[in-house]
């Protein structure tokens, strides 16, 4: 199947007039889309765009070693059409999204339900998997968590100690972030990108802005690329070491957690040291960055990110010589290769398991087009890996700023980029600490938000923490758990 | 750490701290502020004199870059807890700047002076203030040293610490949890989502803010609240700051 028919190719951060995105009738569609998943693709987001004869369905697929990214639409579906899933099990949660906001049925979805909607005070989580038998008890936990984390819920059925399966439900911080983007951008609109995931706010932030920056048919100054490509490896620095920290923790290991709890903060002063917040809220603007990095603050940056580099070099020194730490992280969670694959995993989980893929590295856009950044694969797919990705990703993403530190682009950092062309589709990737970010916006025909899509890396990743947790005992959940590190509010959006 | 004994760890240069506001300095007719602000935290109707809501405020510092007379300032002070939805006002001559929180009294000082146990709820927000509240109990803050302590259970608390806007998905959930602590209860509404709904403000999804279904006794601003500042507010209620 030649995929040049069926679809629109685009590189990263690129725009396509609606128009120019080729059309099939819904089978034809759903047939083309899991061809071009299985000669290699990934599904990076499939939802619907409303029209009055019924709803579009829209792929975006990436085609990581072409470096290219696809765009596909169907006629308009009234009610129903083949379920993508059964073929391809990727796409499951984005058929029940689609479902649940547009009332398509996928014809042959085996496990439809939903995803956010609300259903008196809490979401309408539906019915679970349950294992039938004498000796099988069912665990609930959540949605308020032991600690100081957002809420979910989590169903497991359990054989005495051990997992045989476990279903997780959540939408409770659903706060409507997309509805509220139809008819956008708005004022309140870049704040509410901000705190897609907060996080992740320069991943989400880089993400909406380059996307109105190519509807509007231009780029932010390189200067301005510059500094985001550095507030994302803070961004990831952070949070990878707050991860090694958490893990630590919870094996008891203290001194590595207690180390590295402080250390985060040191790296999201870093942050604040770019603009005044500790997760980079105000730094990214459509058209470029509010801030400057002038010469004096980016050598007081490097200082103190050597120094933070080295205390988080220790710190993670005392957890890979701790033998009692290995035999807890090894063989404990384990995704393999072909499993993520499968359903579609990113970011450090996706490389854990021994996949390539880094949307820096496979889709570069921005100042990553400049300053490549390599792929961070560790083989095993357990705890151990997905920490030990994080540690490799520590030292890259150091090294990265430091790089870039060293040679600054110059230039004006803001240039407004002026109104978004209508009737336009752009589709931006960011790789985010967790794995790859995917924003689609469409406009109408004056140039405002018809759709704009949101796909955090959690929205694939949740099912590889419940495939991890098969076979294991209930209480390696926690480790597990905080080895995927996901996002609820980036989910639940 | 030297504070709360020494000086507090100094805010980052570029944070800016607590606003001022002087509507007496607005120039006639000018609404300058208002057209930048994201979530209508800062109003001027025609013929009043301008309104900062800091329950609203993201701390963008929009309006202070717009406004033409220096009316909207930054204090660069971290300290914002207030007792009172109202304390975070701001315009009025006299109110300029925010109202800093009471202690409790002394029965509830007694109660809980010296040990406050409390449970944390995350109810629609972004998981970043309570990021900052995780960061307290690391060793350089140490909030163990001052008796606070987030406890697993409801059951186990003195109170709730409430972070997020409010999400319809939660109040069943967050109902439940404010009923399973025994009184006497306190609520402790962390970042301007859990205040006044954040940048989520009359979605329909939200209910604007955790004073939506239960009593707030503490309101800390932010988006997220420094550490600093959520940590001067709990310090502040606790009755040990002067």
């Amino acid at each position: 199947m030649n995929p040049r028919r069926e679809f629109f190719l685009l590189s990263n951060g690129a725009s396509v007039p609606w128009a120019d995105v080729p059309e099939w009738p819904a089978e034809a569609f759903v047939a083309a889309t899991a061809a071009g998943l299985e000669r290699g693709g990934r599904l990076c987001a499939w939802f619907g765009v409303p029209e009055k004869s019924g709803t579009r369905l829209v792929a975006v697929i990436a085609f990581d070693a072409e470096n290219t990214l696809a765009v596909g639409r169907s006629a308009p579906v009234g009610k129903s059409y083949p379920s993508l899933t059964p073929r391809q099990p990727q796409a499951h949660l984005f058929e029940r999204e689609v479902w649940e906001q547009h009332g398509l049925v996928p014809e042959g979805h085996p496990w439809l339900k939903p995803v956010r909607r609300q259903n008196g005070g809490q979401p309408a989580v539906g019915e679970f998997f349950r294992v039938e038998g004498g000796e099988i008890h069912e665990v609930a936990v959540g949605p308020v968590h032991a600690g100081i984390i957002e809420p979910g819920h989590f169903r497991f059925q359990c054989n005495g100690e051990e997992v045989l399966h476990l279903e997780i439900a959540l939408g409770y911080q659903h706060r409507g972030i997309e509805e509220a983007l139809a008819g956008g951008p708005q004022r309140a609109t870049m704040s509410q990108m901000e705190t897609v995931a907060g996080d992740t706010t320069i991943g989400h932030a880089t993400a909406y802005a380059t996307i109105l920056e190519s509807l509007a048919a231009t780029e932010a100054p390189l200067s301005a690329q510059w500094l985001r490509s550095i507030a994302l490896e803070l961004e990831r620095l952070a949070n990878h070491a707050g991860d090694l920290g958490a893990l630590a923790n919870d094996v008891a290991f203290l001194p590595t957690s207690a180390a590295c709890g402080k250390i985060r903060g040191d790296f999201l002063n870093l942050t604040a040291l770019l603009c005044g917040n500790r997760f980079g809220r105000g730094l990214i603007r459509p058209g470029g960055c509010k801030q400057v990095l002038e010469a004096a603050r980016a050598a007081q940056l490097a200082e103190k990110l050597r120094g933070a580099l080295a205390e988080v070099n220790e710190a993670a020194e005392w957890l890979w010589e701790s033998n009692s730490v290995r035999a807890r992280f090894e063989f404990t969670g384990t995704v393999t290769a072909s499993q993520a694959a499968e359903i579609g995993l990113v970011g450090v989980a996706a490389r854990a398991s021994g996949l390539v893929r880094d949307v820096r590295f496979d889709h570069p856009a921005g100042w990553h087009r400049f300053a490549p950044v390599p792929v961070a694969v560790w083989p095993g797919g357990d705890v151990f890996a997905r920490a030990r990705v994080r540690w490799l990703e520590i030292q890259r993403s150091a090294k990265f700023i430091e790089e870039q530190l060293a040679a600054p682009a110059e230039g004006e950092g803001f240039a407004d980029p002026g109104p978004p062309a209508g009737d336009t589709l752009a589709v931006m990737l960011v790789e985010g600490w967790r794995g790859e970010i995917c924003h689609v916006a469409l406009t109408d025909r004056t140039g405002k938000f018809r759709r704009y899509k949101i796909v955090d890396a959690s929205f694939h990743n949740w099912t590889g923490l419940e495939l991890a947790m098969r076979g294991q005992a209930i209480s390696d959940f926690p480790i597990c758990n905080k080895s995927f590190n996901l996002s609820y509010c980036g989910f639940d959006l | 750490m030297a504070y709360p004994a020494g000086p507090p760890p100094g805010l980052p240069d570029r944070h800016g701290g607590a606003l001022r506001v002087e509507a007496a300095k607005c120039a006639e007719g000018c609404a300058a502020c208002g057209a930048v602000c994201p979530t209508q935290a800062i109003t001027r109707p025609t013929g009043n004199p301008v309104a900062l809501d800091l329950g609203k405020c993201l701390f963008c510092a929009a309006c202070v870059e717009a406004c033409p007379t220096q009316a909207i300032t930054q204090t660069n002070d971290h300290r914002m807890a207030v007792r009172r939805r109202e304390d975070l006002q701001l315009g009025k001559p006299g109110e300029e700047e925010l109202r800093l929180a009471a202690a409790l009294d002394e029965k509830l000082k007694k109660l809980f002076g010296r040990s406050l146990r409390l449970r944390q709820v995350s109810a629609g927000g972004c998981n970043a203030c309570e990021a900052d509240v995780n960061v307290l109990g690391t060793i350089g803050w140490d909030l163990g040293r001052f008796g606070v302590q987030f406890v697993a259970s409801p059951r186990h608390a003195d109170g709730l610490l409430i972070t997020g806007a409010m999400s319809r998905n939660m109040e069943l959930a967050l109902k439940k949890t404010y009923a399973a602590v025994p009184a006497p209860k306190l609520v402790i509404a962390v970042g301007a989502c859990a205040i006044a709904g954040g940048p989520f403000t009359s979605h329909p999804q939200i209910l604007n803010g955790a004073s939506s279904l239960v009593p707030v006794d503490l309101f800390i601003p932010g988006c997220p609240p420094h550490p600093l500042t959520i940590l001067d507010g709990l310090l502040r209620l606790l009755g040990k700051l002067d």
